[in-house]
């Protein structure tokens, strides 16, 4: 394809779809496939990025960008959505269809997982009819050799007429025939289409009618497919065709006439509108049946039984439940036991390097003002988050990866989806919960995989329930403090996993009863029909994971804690410091908030923390102790007896322990979190209810424990 | 039987051929790119630990559906 004839393609590759391309230097490769196929590890290994929700349907794809670079030339990779077809039944599809067809990429490669190659080959045989340029390369043949499947893909290439290529996504010594089989198409010229899926008869002859007619108006897209979506009378690609072409070639009454004449042809052979649909669809699933039946061999049936096997137990009638339990367990038992240690040290190392900064900053005799902002606002507030929170971040975080590489997150969304049926919502809501662990805003773009716009909304307002790896280490520091601080060792971790574990629970208990009372009064429906794939099991790349995830979260965390955590740091300080009618800022504040925090078993202090720790969560605990040593108290601080030393000084008591974490657990989402909810549901309405509801409900929680605690001490008082 | 079997009357390591889906709209469509097209076998693997949803092995893939999808899905010659 000359490249001087692509101008208006420059403009849809810019302007609508958001990328950059500058098409006299650069290919453009769209990489598109199936959910679960590997796609986004193939497209991390081809460009060295490191993403992981690029892919996130939108009307854009700017964010899953990345450029390749192979034998001196330069390609352009578009990370498209992971979609089962290209019928543009969802946002997604429509994306991955539009980008293939409008943005005509050089080459599009689309992922097949060796291990379900047949329902893979559908996508395929999809993505041939609108692009010439195709190579399928078919991922995970590591996998498939392990469960003793087969493919052939030298015949597979026999057949379907385009390169074919069997990789293993996550070795980058398999990816070289790939960049070849690129580098080759992407200059072929004069593509023509050798493989045609074949239709019934009538179609066949109907298409015929249409296709002189249709090519003459259109040059740019594949006349057959377009014919085919004309006869479907497709309101979404002649929507596309209007948005991304600069005239509509359909507006005179030629096409319409060949439309007529081929609507009669259908007619005769009795097919209505609703048929040709399901026809069409039949036709490809069955060549992708006929096709897969030449190129896929099972040696071992038993293999594939395995899988099975792991199922039946961990979503079984009895385990399943027990067994989640248990895992969510163990992942917070490892994150507490594999946190101390590196606590432990951090705190040593930033107590002494706070010596050391003091003594420098007497030794430039440095106004006392200056020490304090710098030192004990700004530094400790620093030390605070890097050294008790980042830790159990950067475990919790890479353990849950594991787990969702492993496949066992879409298990979990099978166990629990009757109770989001009950709650007349979506059960994939499962699966955007699981990402909430890890990042609350995450968890919310996520919903984008719930299709039904009412489900999708519960998932988002109820997406906070679920605490996020931020407010992980205030839960583990709180009940490491009050309720296990006095076991040692073994025992203290297991206990606290124990409760930690009770605390998810009953997040995740909140979120069904608000989902259920959402769809009962201002989201009322019925629960729409979804369907759910539990992917084959896999291999984890275990240490990739885990040095990736501790080195990513670490430069995040200490990021958002230079950002966020300093600047509070500062403010709360100055706040200690600043003194207004014979009382600080701070005292004001903190005296004006008491009467509601002690009406919610909390105090002023640590109200205050919450509401200046809504920019990020891992502050609010650092922000509660800044406030006490300001108050007065001024101790040096080496581990957690000392900081529960200091709480108790400050009035805390079980109760107010137990309101903490309950606080923590209900709340409202921090402000990243709410400009993604802004910015995914584009309203403010329901921006203020995702608000508004965690928060309603964790001043209803505390304050009926609170004063459940106080009618109790009444009584036993009296 | 006086009443068609659908995929939702399938017990645990049953399989049947896909008849007809009688369902319209978007999950209709969604169903058959997962492969339930007429003709296509499908086994019903087991049910989740509450009994619904199921999950069905099709084309070599997994898929769970809840029971007012599966019994949209009339189905014959189960074995």
């Amino acid at each position: 394809m000359s490249l001087a004839c692509r101008t208006f393609e420059t403009r849809v590759g810019e302007e609508l779809f958001g990328i950059k391309i500058d098409y006299e230097r650069e290919y453009v490769v769209a990489l598109a496939g199936n959910p679960n196929v590997g796609k986004s590890t193939l497209f991390n290994n081809l460009t060295g990025m490191k993403q992981h929700t690029g892919n996130w349907p939108g009307k854009t794809v700017a964010n899953a960008r990345g450029v390749c670079r192979y034998k001196d030339k330069e390609y352009v990779m578009v990370d498209l959505p992971g979609t089962y077809s290209l019928m543009a039944h969802s946002q997604e599809e429509e994306v991955a269809r539009d980008f293939v067809c409008f943005a005509r990429p050089d080459a599009v490669i689309v992922v097949c997982d060796a291990t379900c190659l047949e329902r893979n080959l559908n996508l395929v045989l999809q993505t041939m009819e609108i692009s010439k340029n195709v190579v399928v390369c078919v991922n995970l043949m590591d996998e498939a050799k392990r469960k003793r499947i087969g493919v052939d893909t030298y015949k597979l290439s026999k057949m379907l007429k385009v390169p074919v290529v069997g990789i293993t996504a996550r070795k980058k010594s398999t990816l070289k025939s790939l960049l070849e089989t690129m580098s080759v198409i992407v200059d072929k010229e004069e593509k023509t289409q050798d493989f045609m899926i074949k239709y019934p008869e009538p179609i066949e002859r109907a298409i015929a009618v249409l296709e002189p007619v249709v090519s003459r108006k259109i040059d740019h897209i594949d006349s057959r497919w377009l014919c085919l979506k004309l006869l479907d009378n497709d309101e979404s690609i002649m929507k596309s065709i209007e948005n991304f072409l600069p005239i509509n070639p359909f507006e005179d009454g030629e096409v319409a006439s060949g439309l007529e004449i081929a609507y009669k042809i259908l007619e005769e052979s009795n097919i209505s509108k609703e048929d040709l649909r399901d026809i069409i669809v039949s036709s490809i699933v069955r060549q992708a049946e006929r096709i897969s039946k030449s190129v896929v061999f099972y040696e071992d049936e038993k293999y594939v039984e395995r899988d099975r096997k792991i199922d039946r137990i961990i979503t079984g009638k009895y385990l399943g439940y027990p067994l989640m339990m248990v895992l969510l367990f163990v992942v917070f038992w490892i994150t507490i036991r594999g946190a101390n240690y590196p606590s432990a040290m951090l705190a040593r190392f930033f107590f002494f390097l706070e010596e050391r900064i003091t003594y420098f900053l007497e030794l430039v005799n440095a106004p006392n003002w200056l020490h304090g902002i710098l030192v004990l606002g700004v530094y400790r507030v620093l030390a605070w988050v890097v050294s008790v929170m980042l830790p159990p971040m950067a475990i919790f975080f890479p353990l849950f990866t594991i787990l969702e590489d492993l496949g066992y997150l879409p298990r979990v969304a099978f166990n629990l989806d009757k109770y989001f049926k009950k709650a007349s919502s979506c059960g994939k809501q499962a699966l955007t919960m699981c990402m909430g662990f890890g990042c609350n805003a995450v968890g919310v773009t996520g919903c984008r995989i719930i299709d039904s716009p009412r489900e999708r909304l519960i998932a988002i307002i109820t997406n906070n329930f679920v605490p996020c790896n931020g407010r992980f280490p205030t839960l583990i520091a709180v009940i490491t403090m009050f309720f296990t601080g006095y076991l040692t060792g073994l025992t203290g971790s297991l206990v606290s996993s124990l409760i930690l574990t009770l605390v998810i629970v009953m997040g995740v208990v909140m979120t069904f009863l608000i989902s259920g009372l959402l769809s009962k009064t201002i989201l009322k429906g019925v629960p729409s029909s979804f369907t759910l794939e539990l992917p084959p099991y896999r291999r984890p790349q275990v240490l990739k994971v885990i040095v990736r995830s501790i080195f990513d979260r670490t430069l995040f965390v200490l990021g958002r804690a230079v950002i966020v955590a300093a600047p509070a740091g500062a403010i709360i300080w100055m706040m200690a410091n600043i003194h207004v009618g014979g009382e600080t800022l701070l005292g004001i504040s903190a005296d004006f908030l008491d009467p509601f925090g002690k009406l919610l078993g909390l105090d002023g202090v640590i109200v205050l923390a919450f509401i200046l720790g809504f920019p990020a969560n891992e502050i609010v605990v650092p922000i509660i102790i800044m406030a006490y040593m300001a108050q007065g108290s001024l101790i040096e601080l080496g581990s957690l007896s000392e900081l529960k030393e200091l709480l108790v000084a400050n009035g805390w008591t079980l109760t107010t322990a137990i309101s903490m974490m309950l606080f923590t657990l209900f709340h409202w989402p921090c402000s990243t979190t709410c400009l993604t909810i802004r910015k995914e549901t584009k309203s403010i309405k329901w921006t203020v209810l995702s608000f508004a509801i965690p928060t309603l409900v964790g001043i209803g929680v505390c304050f009926i424990f609170a004063s459940t605690v106080r009618l109790l001490e009444l009584i036993i008082n009296t | 039987m006086s009443k068609i079997p659908t995929l939702n009357d399938l017990k645990q390591g049953q399989k049947a051929r896909v008849n007809k889906i009688i369902t319209k709209g978007t999950i209709r469509r969604r169903l058959q790119d997962m492969g339930f097209i007429e003709g296509s076998m499908v086994e019903c693997l087991q049910r989740s630990p509450l009994g619904d949803p199921t999950a069905y092995l099709i084309k070599g893939c997994v898929i769970a559906l809840r029971s007012e999808d599966s019994s949209s899905i009339l189905v014959s010659e189960v074995i």
